[in-house]
């Protein structure tokens, strides 16, 4: 069972490392290159703690073999604020609106929150709703993360009519 | 959890997949969106020593609707079903299944493939499939053969492919163009297999059900084509004891195991709601 050559875009960098073939995705991020914002909750698909984007879709990084992302370009929540620093309408949303208690969740959430208002980006409560479906939070009962959501569409939209 | 040692392929080709599979006899599994089996690995409940990942294979991902068939590639996602326009006007009973399996995420990667040809009886697009009396394309290393989605399944993770077998597509005849379509499914929540499922299609002609098929999801160890009922709604004007009767049919094949999702008696019983409703639904939306 040799090692096999791993080559990716994370975060807008080129990555390149020799691994298991059975090495998960989110064991990748987080043990060979630090990036421990995605979180391993249940680690049966459920839970949605591990969220990362790959290619421009939400996927769940506990249920992917590293190889499977081979020449992916592969996003973290590390890579969801500006390059400047300064936090993503996303990230400044929940903080504003309290989306996030004791924050077990919230990199899956907000890098899911972030694609589904690229997806849609006026959604309805609803849409909202269910476009974060894949992600479990057991503290907030989800109503703060909604109007964070709603918030940062809100937001976005300003900017973009700015622009 | 960490699933066993295996070593990993990447095919190009569908040739070079069916020889790796071939020369791996038994001890490779083909991987799709991986959603199934990877769980399974990590219990250890699969352990294969060859993984074979199809994703490069662009032969497996294209959807054609042409003249009286729809032909979709086994590694579409269940959200590029979702996505299809030409599925949606042609075929609508597949988009409205794909949004309720699983979840944003999972449909993003899971495929129509894995989905059917993994034997799961929980998995919802073996009837719509067997609603639609669709025909699976299986390739192996003595070439290609076709099977109806209907004399498919066997038993749970029993199915009539052959280890050495991939399943490349499905093909569905389109439906009439008036045809209406329901797919009603209970869960416990988002993401969860059905308590009980159940697929109508049907066709109306001057107040009467010209033609209907039935197929239900998760209440015996198979998918199962309920022909039964559908003969109860052909030839009626569909009221209400005619829906009585199919639901009588239909509660009659099921054989749902007593698990998590409620014992075996309720499933049945939902199994029956489902279709009541399903035939309801596709019933208004005829014509």
């Amino acid at each position: 069972m040799s090692k096999t050559h791993v080559k990716m875009t994370v975060n807008g960098n080129a990555v390149e490392a020799l691994a298991e073939p059975r090495t998960l995705l989110i064991h990748f991020l987080r043990e060979e290159l630090n990036l421990t914002g995605p979180h391993i909750g249940c680690e049966t698909s459920h839970c949605g703690a591990c969220t990362v984007d790959i290619n421009g879709n939400s996927v769940k990084s506990c249920t992917v073999f590293v190889g499977q992302a081979q020449d992916a370009d592969v996003t973290t929540i590390e890579g969801v604020a500006h390059a400047d620093g300064s936090l993503h309408a996303v990230q400044e949303a929940f903080r504003q609106h309290h989306g996030l208690q004791c924050g077990f969740c919230t990199p899956g959430m907000i890098t899911r929150a972030w694609r589904l208002l690229q997806e849609n980006p006026n959604p309805t409560e609803e849409e909202i709703r269910y476009g974060i479906s894949g992600n479990l939070c057991r503290c907030t009962g989800y109503q703060n993360i909604v109007k964070a959501i709603q918030a940062a569409a809100e937001e976005l939209a300003v900017k973009e009519a700015a622009e | 959890m960490i699933p066993g040692s295996f070593d990993y392929h990447r095919p190009r080709s569908l040739d070079e997949a069916v020889a790796l599979l071939s020369d791996h006899s038994g001890d490779a599994f083909i991987l799709a969106g991986g959603h199934s089996l990877i769980p399974m690995m990590k219990l250890r409940m699969a352990a294969p020593e060859h993984l074979i990942d199809i994703q490069d294979i662009s032969e497996l991902t294209d959807i054609t609707v042409s003249g009286d068939r729809i032909t979709i590639g086994a590694a579409v996602t269940q959200s590029r079903l979702i996505d299809s326009e030409d599925l949606a006007s042609a075929c609508p009973i597949l988009r409205e299944a794909s949004l309720q399996i699983a979840d944003p995420q999972i449909r993003n990667v899971g495929t129509i493939g894995g989905n059917v040809a993994n034997g799961d009886p929980g998995n919802d697009m073996p009837a719509i499939m067997q609603l639609l009396d669709a025909e699976y394309e299986l390739r192996g290393s003595d070439g290609v053969r076709h099977i109806k989605a209907r004399d498919f399944y066997e038993g749970a993770y029993f199915t009539a492919r052959d280890e050495g077998e991939i399943l490349t597509s499905v093909s569905i005849p389109v439906p009439a163009d008036d045809h209406g379509y329901s797919y009603q499914k209970q869960k416990r929540k988002i993401g969860d297999y059905a308590t009980a499922a159940a697929g109508v299609v049907l066709t109306v002609t001057d107040g009467n059900c010209t033609s209907a098929s039935i197929a239900l999801t998760n209440v015996a160890d198979t998918p199962l084509w309920a022909e039964d009922a559908a003969n109860a709604l052909i030839g009626t004007d569909l009221g209400p004891a005619h829906i009585a009767a199919a639901v009588d049919a239909a509660r009659a094949i099921t054989d749902p195991a007593t698990d998590g999702r409620g014992p075996a008696e309720y499933r049945t019983h939902v199994a029956g709601i489902m279709v009541q409703r399903a035939i309801e639904t596709a019933h208004e939306r005829a014509g």
